[in-house]
């Protein structure tokens, strides 16, 4: 299994969602239950659900590799989802999402003031960012949505988008009025095992899709680039793993650190402003953002702070939820299950061949569990996808702890000249 | 003498600064929505002076403080309890769930709700503490994700399956869902007897909680455990050093283990005066108290008094606030921001504090040092420290 790790990230993470879709699909075939598992819809819902919580890790990622740990990503998300709302419905959709980035900003800039300046703790601070945002944002609301007709003090009147896209020759979309020819749709109705499967999925994440999102996944390969490849990104990278270190070469640490915490909640507040248009709320609503921050977090731990795996665990976060909103009987759902137990027998398999007993008594009860669960049951309750990111998350942190790689300085407070 | 007076000045100086520049920083918000900021907080302070708003203010802070305390004995070692808002209302609705099963008497019966909140809580946060010290799992990352769970898993499936008894009436009123009543001797009285001979008549339907007891109880036990015993001893000195601490023989993985489920056992406190005004698990059921009481803790300096202060501070806002609406001088989610302002400007300021008195003190010491003369105390090299240091 050498090969892998020695892969390239986006290559690896490749393979790890090929192998995925194998097992979706044989699951799928073998139970005969649903096609629900790997149709159109369920990615195109997928990737909606995923957009928020891929802008949220990768926020997450720009501040913690500048070494300032943000919990107040939740907090920060909830003002660009009201600043997105406002603007949006002021100015338009594209406004809109400019606002909500600034709304984002503005919570980061608490954030960066109170933990790089004054040298506050970064979870106390977060915690009062959490605090602070839907605080803010409900004040707002009583006093500007209020007003409108249609508005209230948790909600807002419907807020406007920036228009659907196809992309041509592959889904089918248009190139200057010509009807090109759908090629995934076509390869989809073929209806070959495991093939037919992926161009199902892939024709999903390309057709119908809002601008903003394809600007969020661009973000991914940008977001790369930009902290790896660039002379700014290593900079940024130098105050998250040595800082003194960073100022012994003559960068302004400070600077640094403030960009990486407002980029950060730029990210976060186009990850709200996301929520209220009409790709997921359509409107302001209070709660709404709902964790989103938190599973951020999540898909960030999980993808071991690098963007290629922000981007998987948001979309393996987003799935169940994606796959819930299309499931009407609930059987697809359920066959998750079984797809859970197999997974969850994979990692026994490989805790034994590692020798480690304990992960390997772990997963093997885990596993059947899951499968007594799915035998025994024919739904499964609405609130198991809701939980799922987190068992996730716990399961991948109580595994695979000491093979995550946070940044060295990640949370330490740093003093100049200290 | 002058120096005590000092220091006393200088740490009262902080949350004095706090709640200034917090007044401050909502007037100017208040003043651009448009409303009259003195007006505002005349009504808040006229309608807090009423003996029923009192009772009501002392009815939040009780919880608010114990929601303080179960975040502070984490934050005293450097752990942070972030899940105590899923430790509290889990504990509440198994809670609930038992007392409603029992036939006991008075005394006993409460006694087992109590003690079944405090296990469940303290078994909750203790995972984490077990997560932390087996697998190295942060215990900020694993206490939000396992507060997820509990919160929008577990909760709502119990809450499902518990409130299936009680369904909505015919009128369309939801008083009848919830899970099984608890029977009158599992519910603590009030405390309105033992007050009125004071005060005198409270009336209007209002009652002081008797859980303000437990809360008293809990702020003494905590202050004199913290402060009086070899574990206080141990559990500060792994927070502010904890090198030192595991060379002076403390076991860091038992301390850490130790004080999660120490903080889950308050946290599952939090959610009984609620369930005793209710006497069940129902919709209605109170929430969002963890995050205020990290917020009380920060403010209260993690100190069994300074909480007291904090959640009275916390409380007053959000009773006293109820009076914009009626009077219409302002909005009352003015209240909110308020207290995030609190909070943040609060931890700022005892951070500036605390890097100003570590100055003064090296100061001093330079000078007590250049008044004894020219050699230090101890050769360099030679300085006493902890053994193999």
């Amino acid at each position: 299994m050498g090969w892998i790790s020695s892969l390239p990230g986006w290559a690896r993470w490749a393979l790890y969602a090929a192998i995925g879709i194998f097992v979706l699909s044989l699951v799928q075939t073998l139970t005969g239950e649903t096609t629900e598992l790997t149709s159109v819809g369920t990615s195109q819902a997928m990737l909606r659900w995923g957009v928020p919580i891929l802008l949220a890790g990768l926020g997450g990622l720009f501040s913690e590799r500048a070494g300032v740990i943000n919990i107040g990503l939740e907090g920060m998300m909830i003002l660009g989802m009201w600043f997105g709302a406002w603007g949006a419905i002021n100015y338009g959709g594209w406004v809109g999402l400019v606002v909500g980035v600034m709304g984002g900003v503005l919570g980061a800039l608490i954030h960066a003031i109170a933990t790089i300046n004054f040298g506050v703790d970064h979870i106390i601070s977060g915690v009062a960012i959490n605090i602070i945002g839907p605080a803010g944002a409900r004040y707002l609301s009583s006093e500007i949505f209020s007003g409108y007709d249609g508005g209230s003090i948790t909600q807002s009147p419907r807020v406007p988008g920036v228009g659907k896209f196809d992309m041509p020759f592959l889904a089918g979309g248009d190139v200057f009025g010509w009807q090109s020819p759908d090629l995934l749709g076509t390869i989809g109705e073929l209806e070959i095992f495991f093939l037919s499967d992926v161009a199902n999925l892939t024709r999903g994440l390309m057709s119908q899709v809002a601008p903003s999102t394809m600007v969020a996944v661009a973000l991914v390969p940008i977001s790369w680039y930009v902290l790896w490849k660039t002379r700014f990104g290593l900079r940024l990278r130098i105050c998250g793993e040595a800082p003194k270190q960073g100022e012994a070469q003559g960068i302004n640490v400070y600077l640094y650190k403030y960009y990486g915490v407002l980029l950060s909640g730029a990210l976060a507040g186009l990850g709200g402003a996301f929520i209220a248009s009409p790709e997921l709320g359509g409107i302001y609503l209070e709660g709404q953002v709902n964790n989103r921050g938190f599973i951020g977090l999540a898909a960030l731990i999980f993808g071991n702070y690098r963007p290629a795996g922000i981007l998987m665990g948001a979309m393996l976060f987003a799935y169940p939820f994606g796959l819930g909103l299309r499931d009407i009987n609930e059987t697809a759902s359920h066959t998750l299950l079984l797809v859970t137990a197999v997974a969850m027998a994979a990692i026994a398999l490989w805790a034994t061949s590692k020798g480690r007993r304990l992960d390997m008594v772990v997963a093997a009860v885990m596993a059947g569990l899951c499968a007594a669960w799915y035998f025994l049951s024919d739904t499964v309750p609405d609130w198991w996808v809701n939980i799922l990111p987190f068992v996730i998350v716990l399961l991948v942190l109580f595994f695979n702890a000491q093979r995550l790689r946070v940044p060295a300085a990640d949370g330490e407070p740093y003093r100049r000249g200290e | 003498m002058n120096n005590l007076l000092r220091r006393v000045l200088l740490s009262a100086s902080a949350p004095v600064i706090a709640l200034l520049f917090a007044v401050l920083v909502s007037s100017v918000v208040l003043l651009a929505s448009g409303s009259n900021p003195i007006a505002a907080y005349g009504d808040m302070v006229t309608h807090a002076l009423k003996l029923g708003t009192i009772v009501d203010i002392l009815n939040r802070a009780t919880p608010l403080y114990l929601s303080g305390v179960a975040a502070a004995i984490g934050f005293r070692m450097n752990l942070f309890n972030i899940g105590v808002e899923g430790q509290y209302r889990f504990a509440a609705i198994v809670s609930a769930y038992v007392g409603a099963q029992l036939a006991l008497p008075g005394v006993l019966h409460v006694a087992v709700i109590l003690l079944v909140a405090m296990f469940v809580g303290g078994a909750t946060a203790g995972v984490a503490g077990v997560l932390k010290v087996t697998r190295g799992i942060n215990e900020v990352i694993s206490t939000i994700m396992i507060n997820a769970i509990l919160i929008s898993g577990v909760i709502a499936a119990l809450s499902k399956r518990w409130q299936a008894g009680g369904s909505v009436d015919a009128t369309g009123s939801n008083a009848g869902v919830g899970t099984d009543p608890i029977p009158e001797s599992g519910l603590i009285p009030n405390l309105n007897g033992l007050i009125e001979p004071i005060t005198g008549e409270i009336g209007r339907g209002k009652e002081l909680t008797g859980m303000f007891l437990v809360a008293v109880a809990v702020g003494v036990a905590y202050h004199i455990i913290l402060n009086r015993t070899r574990f206080g001893y141990d559990l500060r000195a792994s927070g502010v050093n904890p090198f030192a601490a595991t060379a002076g023989g403390v076991s860091a993985n038992r301390m850490i283990v130790t004080a999660m489920v120490l903080s889950g056992m308050v946290a599952g406190l939090v959610g009984m005066p609620s369930l005793m005004a209710l006497g069940r698990f129902n919709p209605n059921f109170v929430s969002l108290l963890g995050f205020g009481g990290i917020a009380v803790a920060l403010l209260g300096r993690n100190n069994p008094g300074g909480i007291v202060f904090g959640s009275l501070i916390f409380a007053f806002l959000d009773v006293s606030s109820g009076i914009l609406q009626i009077s219409g001088s302002a909005s009352r989610e003015i209240k909110d921001i308020i207290q995030g302002i609190i909070l943040l400007a609060a931890v700022v300021a005892y951070e500036v504090v605390r890097r100003y008195r570590e100055r003064e003190e090296a100061r001093l010491a330079a000078e007590a040092l250049a008044e004894s003369g020219s050699s230090p105390p101890f050769e360099s090299g030679s300085t006493p420290s902890v053994a193999g240091a």
